[in-house]
């Protein structure tokens, strides 16, 4: 294909991208990562998706961010908590000068600068254009250091045998792996499993979209509100932003 | 003189290996071909082998039958790393393609996984001797039931 054509592509393309997010504006509740890119299209940095958790709003007893996380990805337990896979869980935390108690989910925190990126030997371990963290389990050896490199604690080895796997999850022994943001549904437009969860139980505790985009939900509340990353002082620059911790 | 006799030993062996040869390929005539061959215990079930193994659904494969045979590993080999680094997910060479196309279905409209005995991808994998990798990771079966397809 030539210049002029992929240019002339492109330009279709985020003409009818903007047309449908004018359109997709006026409805309240869908997010602008509604739009989908076209599948021939490469990702660009022109988006970096993140996702902001408002802890005032995440129930200690609600799982439903987990458990659909588990479900869409195929993830099942061995019985074994301390090694079975677990791309997304739930962390209590307790300021014990006033006993506050809160509750959050942590997974993958989608880093400007990864460290697992940094450490890993073979180019397993990278970053998208558009800013999501993953693992290519084609090239990973599992070594494991971006496991020990991570300061969240948020990738797992895959240590049995897997069967039944989604047809959008494959996962295998031997690799590591991560949360993905739900990328194969991300690039066709719909939202991670886990903050669709979380809005059909009416929560409304996560936001999802696009940083870079001034006009986007995440985009302004980040603006409006005061937030954190985990572990700030790291300058990660973390593409999960949690509010009220 | 030695030279002499060792060059002649050697032409009768040359002799002999292409009459076995010869005799090895008229005695598998009905397997036309190594994909053929390696569904079948023996000859003389091989065409029985070939009506057996599931062929695809939807008529035509994404490339022409002969290239798909030498190549379909570089084809989803190159796909990988597009979809995987660079988001691009077209059909024409995903896996996905060719699990929706090759996969069979048991009596009750289940799917069989690919990589089971005998099946599209293990069946020449086999005759081959070549480790299917693929399937330690991904999923042998479509993610969509036989029953919602046409």
């Amino acid at each position: 294909m030539s210049n002029e054509s992929t240019d002339q592509g492109r330009r279709g393309f985020l003409g009818t991208a903007t047309a449908t997010a004018v359109g997709l504006a006026a409805i309240p509740g869908l997010s602008l990562v509604a739009l989908a890119r076209s599948p021939d299209l490469a990702v660009d940095n022109r988006s970096r998706w993140g996702l902001l958790i408002d802890t005032s709003k995440c129930l200690t007893e609600c799982t439903a961010c987990t458990t659909a996380c588990a479900s869409e990805n195929g993830l099942v337990s061995h019985g074994r908590p301390a090694t079975d896979a677990q791309w997304l869980r739930k962390v209590q935390l307790k300021d014990k000068a006033t006993g506050r108690t809160l509750s959050l989910p942590v997974g993958c925190q989608h880093c400007e600068k990864p460290p697992c990126v940094d450490v890993c030997p073979t180019g397993a371990s990278f970053r998208r254009a558009d800013g999501i963290v993953l693992v290519d389990k084609h090239i990973c050896i599992g070594c494991r250091y971006c496991m020990m490199a991570c300061p969240y604690k948020a990738r797992s080895f895959v240590h049995e045998e897997t069967h039944n796997q989604k047809a959008n999850a494959p996962r295998g022994k031997g690799t590591v792996e991560a949360c993905t943001l739900c990328v194969p549904r991300l690039d066709a437009g719909r939202l991670p499993a886990c903050v669709e969860a979380c809005q059909q139980e009416g929560h409304q505790a996560m936001i999802f979209g696009d940083l870079q985009d001034p006009n986007s939900a995440i985009a302004k509340r980040l603006a409006a509100v005061p937030t954190h990353q985990l572990r700030e002082a790291l300058n990660l620059n973390t593409g999960v932003r949690y509010q009220g911790v | 003189m030695l030279n002499i006799r060792l060059w002649v030993a050697r032409l009768v062996m040359m002799g002999a290996l292409l009459g076995a040869s010869g005799l090895t390929i008229a005695a598998e005539a009905p397997c036309k071909s190594a994909v053929d061959r390696g569904n079948a215990a023996s000859a003389g079930d091989c065409q029985a082998a070939k009506e057996k193994r599931f062929e695809g659904r939807g008529g035509k494969c994404v490339e022409d039958e002969h290239f798909m045979r030498r190549n379909h590993m570089n084809l989803i080999l190159h796909q990988r790393d597009e979809t995987m680094h660079k988001g691009i997910r077209t059909s024409k060479y995903s896996l996905k393609g060719c699990l929706e196309c090759h996969t069979a279905t048991r009596a009750d409209g289940s799917y069989i996984p690919i990589n089971d005995p005998g099946q599209f991808c293990e069946s020449c994998h086999h005759f081959a001797s070549v480790k299917i990798d693929c399937f330690e990771c991904h999923a042998t079966t479509p993610a969509v039931s036989p029953a919602s397809k046409p």
